[in-house]
């Protein structure tokens, strides 16, 4: 089944201070991830949020490996996260928190375009053009399709 | 002939491996979502509760009823379950962790980014987020894609002011920010062999600002003799002929010391590029550059002087307190006038204890210089130790060169 989303575009090297700042971590409520959701780096992107798909540059979520970042993202409603390259411990927490990521490189994508993906494939398609993406690991694939890790867990333990 | 992580991974770069985990971390920040991402497990059993440790370093002690709630939390169960539990004023978690509580060629897992840090002992050790760190309390094992390797290779030996620190920075400066993603980095030559265990810490401790997976460093006499002091025995590795993703090269006797300008850390210049800087605050310590070794550097700097502006000085742990009480160099830094805070890390991310105001400009030894971090609003320069006392001496950004 097909998913589609609206493209909110950042840039390259994005950290995961800019998606969601430390001084909004010590807490368990969600809530207040999502609303300072990329507040230090484009106050307006946290209102774009809900059911949208992130179009980023290079290097998506570096420096710090705080959860929080993807779980923001996660909880706010976005749908999956696209890039050309993503950090990798940012990688591993979308994919444990069930938030789909698609790395390839979707240039000249605005705000707003119509994004479209299937969860069962490594592509995404936006403007009428196939972007191909790299495959992920099938324990990956597994993960994701069981909604995150806890899930995963729960259906092999 | 395998790199050093196709070594201790067992397997080949680019696959996918399951492997037990030989010693997971956590600290206060982290830990306390690894316990909530475990209590939404359907299971909540735990593998091998005595191959965890729990420290307490990023707002440590706490500073509301917030923190210290969670705090209260994650502390009960980890003394309940027999994790090994260091609480505040302990040290930073990476710190502790280097004191003899993992091993050459050991698989070590912790929930934060820096925990490439450990690679400086020969261990494969890496970061995490907190849901695969409950996944690891929970079965003892992950997965790993085993990463190709990028050899930076050091040769020469350190001149003038240059230390480690200012090797970390260009060693970023000529990867980039993303140019390690999903790899690791092999520091080897004559200059990784000469270096001590604390400079080889500052080294594995960036990998992660390139992107890299882990930092190693090959186990030597070096590092036998480091770990005999915390009571372990480690092994040697010897490298072997091995293939290379690329290989940077370094020479260490052309370095000069650097500084990285915000909001960049891979925009590392010469210390006098900004000469005459203004500052504000002055930080030395993190799991950069809070060992005693960066102590000793800064105490010989200051001592005898007084500082010129508001200088937060943060040993890594609770023994290398111990040591600069121990040694003198403690009084030579609060003589000077630096404000000496218990150990821990909480400035480096803003969090606690050395927070900057909003238009301030300050001088850290950590690891990151992105847009507010530190402070909002605030912009800040990394640097080495020696770097760093030259410009609390002076009050603005100078190199240790300029000084003496």
């Amino acid at each position: 089944m097909k998913i589609s989303g609206h493209a909110v575009v950042i840039g390259s090297d994005v950290d995961t201070d800019m998606i969601i700042a430390g001084r909004y971590l010590r807490t368990t409520d969600k809530k207040i991830w999502v609303e300072h959701a990329f507040e230090d780096y484009d106050s307006t992107i946290a209102e774009r949020l809900r059911g949208s798909v992130i179009i980023a540059g290079n290097n998506i979520g570096c420096g710090s490996s705080r959860e929080q970042a993807a779980a923001a993202l996660k909880e706010a409603g976005v749908l999956a996260v696209v890039a050309p390259s993503f950090a990798r411990i940012f990688f591993r927490n979308c994919v444990n928190l069930g938030l789909y990521v698609f790395e390839c490189d979707i240039t000249g994508c605005k705000d707003g375009d119509i994004v479209t993906f299937d969860p069962d494939m490594s592509y995404v398609e936006t403007g009428g053009k196939i972007y191909e993406a790299k495959e992920l690991s099938e324990k990956m694939k597994d993960i994701l399709k069981a909604g995150g890790l806890a899930g995963y867990l729960g259906e092999k333990r | 002939m395998e790199t050093l992580s196709e070594r201790i991974l067992e397997g080949p770069a680019g696959s996918y491996v399951d492997r037990a985990v030989d010693r997971a971390f956590a600290h206060d920040g982290t830990g306390i979502q690894a316990l909530v991402a475990l209590r939404g497990f359907k299971k909540q059993n735990l593998a091998a509760p005595e191959k965890v440790s729990i420290i307490y370093d990023h707002i440590a002690p706490a500073n509301n009823t917030t923190t210290a709630n969670l705090q209260h939390d994650l502390r009960d169960f980890s003394i309940s379950k027999g994790f090994s539990f260091h609480d505040v004023g302990c040290g930073i978690c990476h710190q502790i962790m280097s004191e003899g509580e993992c091993l050459p060629g050991e698989i070590v897992v912790g929930a934060d980014s820096h925990s490439c840090t450990m690679g400086a002992l020969g261990a494969f050790a890496t970061g995490v987020g907190a849901t695969d760190m409950a996944g690891i309390w929970a079965t003892g094992e992950t997965w790993f894609r085993v990463p190709e390797t990028i050899n930076v290779h050091l040769s020469g030996d350190f001149s003038g002011f240059a230390e480690p620190k200012d090797a970390a920075l260009m060693y970023i400066k000529k990867l980039g920010m993303d140019g390690g993603t999903y790899m690791a980095l092999e520091f080897t030559g004559e200059g990784a062999e000469a270096m001590p265990v604390s400079g080889r810490l500052t080294l594995s401790n960036m990998a992660v600002e390139t992107g890299a997976k882990a930092g190693l460093f090959y186990s030597d006499k070096k590092t036998a003799e480091y770990l005999a002091e915390y009571g372990k025995k480690a092994d040697i590795q010897t490298p072997s002929d091995c293939s290379y993703e690329r290989t940077v090269n370094i020479d260490l006797s052309n370095l000069e010391p650097l500084l990285a300008v915000p909001n960049r850390v891979d925009n590392a210049v010469p210390v006098t590029d900004y000469s005459g800087t203004k500052l504000d605050q002055v930080f030395l310590g993190t799991c950069t550059n809070g060992r005693y070794d960066d102590l000793l550097r800064f105490s010989a700097i200051v001592k005898g002087k007084k500082v010129k502006v508001r200088t937060v000085v943060v040993p890594a742990s609770r023994s290398v307190l111990s040591k600069a009480l121990k040694n003198g160099i403690l009084s030579d830094i609060i003589e000077a006038g630096c404000t000496v805070c218990p150990p821990g890390c909480g400035p480096c991310l803003g969090a606690h204890m050395g927070v900057l105001g909003e238009g301030e400009v300050g001088l850290s030894t950590a690891n990151r210089n992105f847009k507010n971090r530190m402070g909002v609003g605030a912009e800040y320069y990394l640097c080495s130790p020696q770097t760093a006392a030259a410009s609390a001496v002076t009050g603005e950004i100078t190199s240790p060169e300029e000084l003496l």
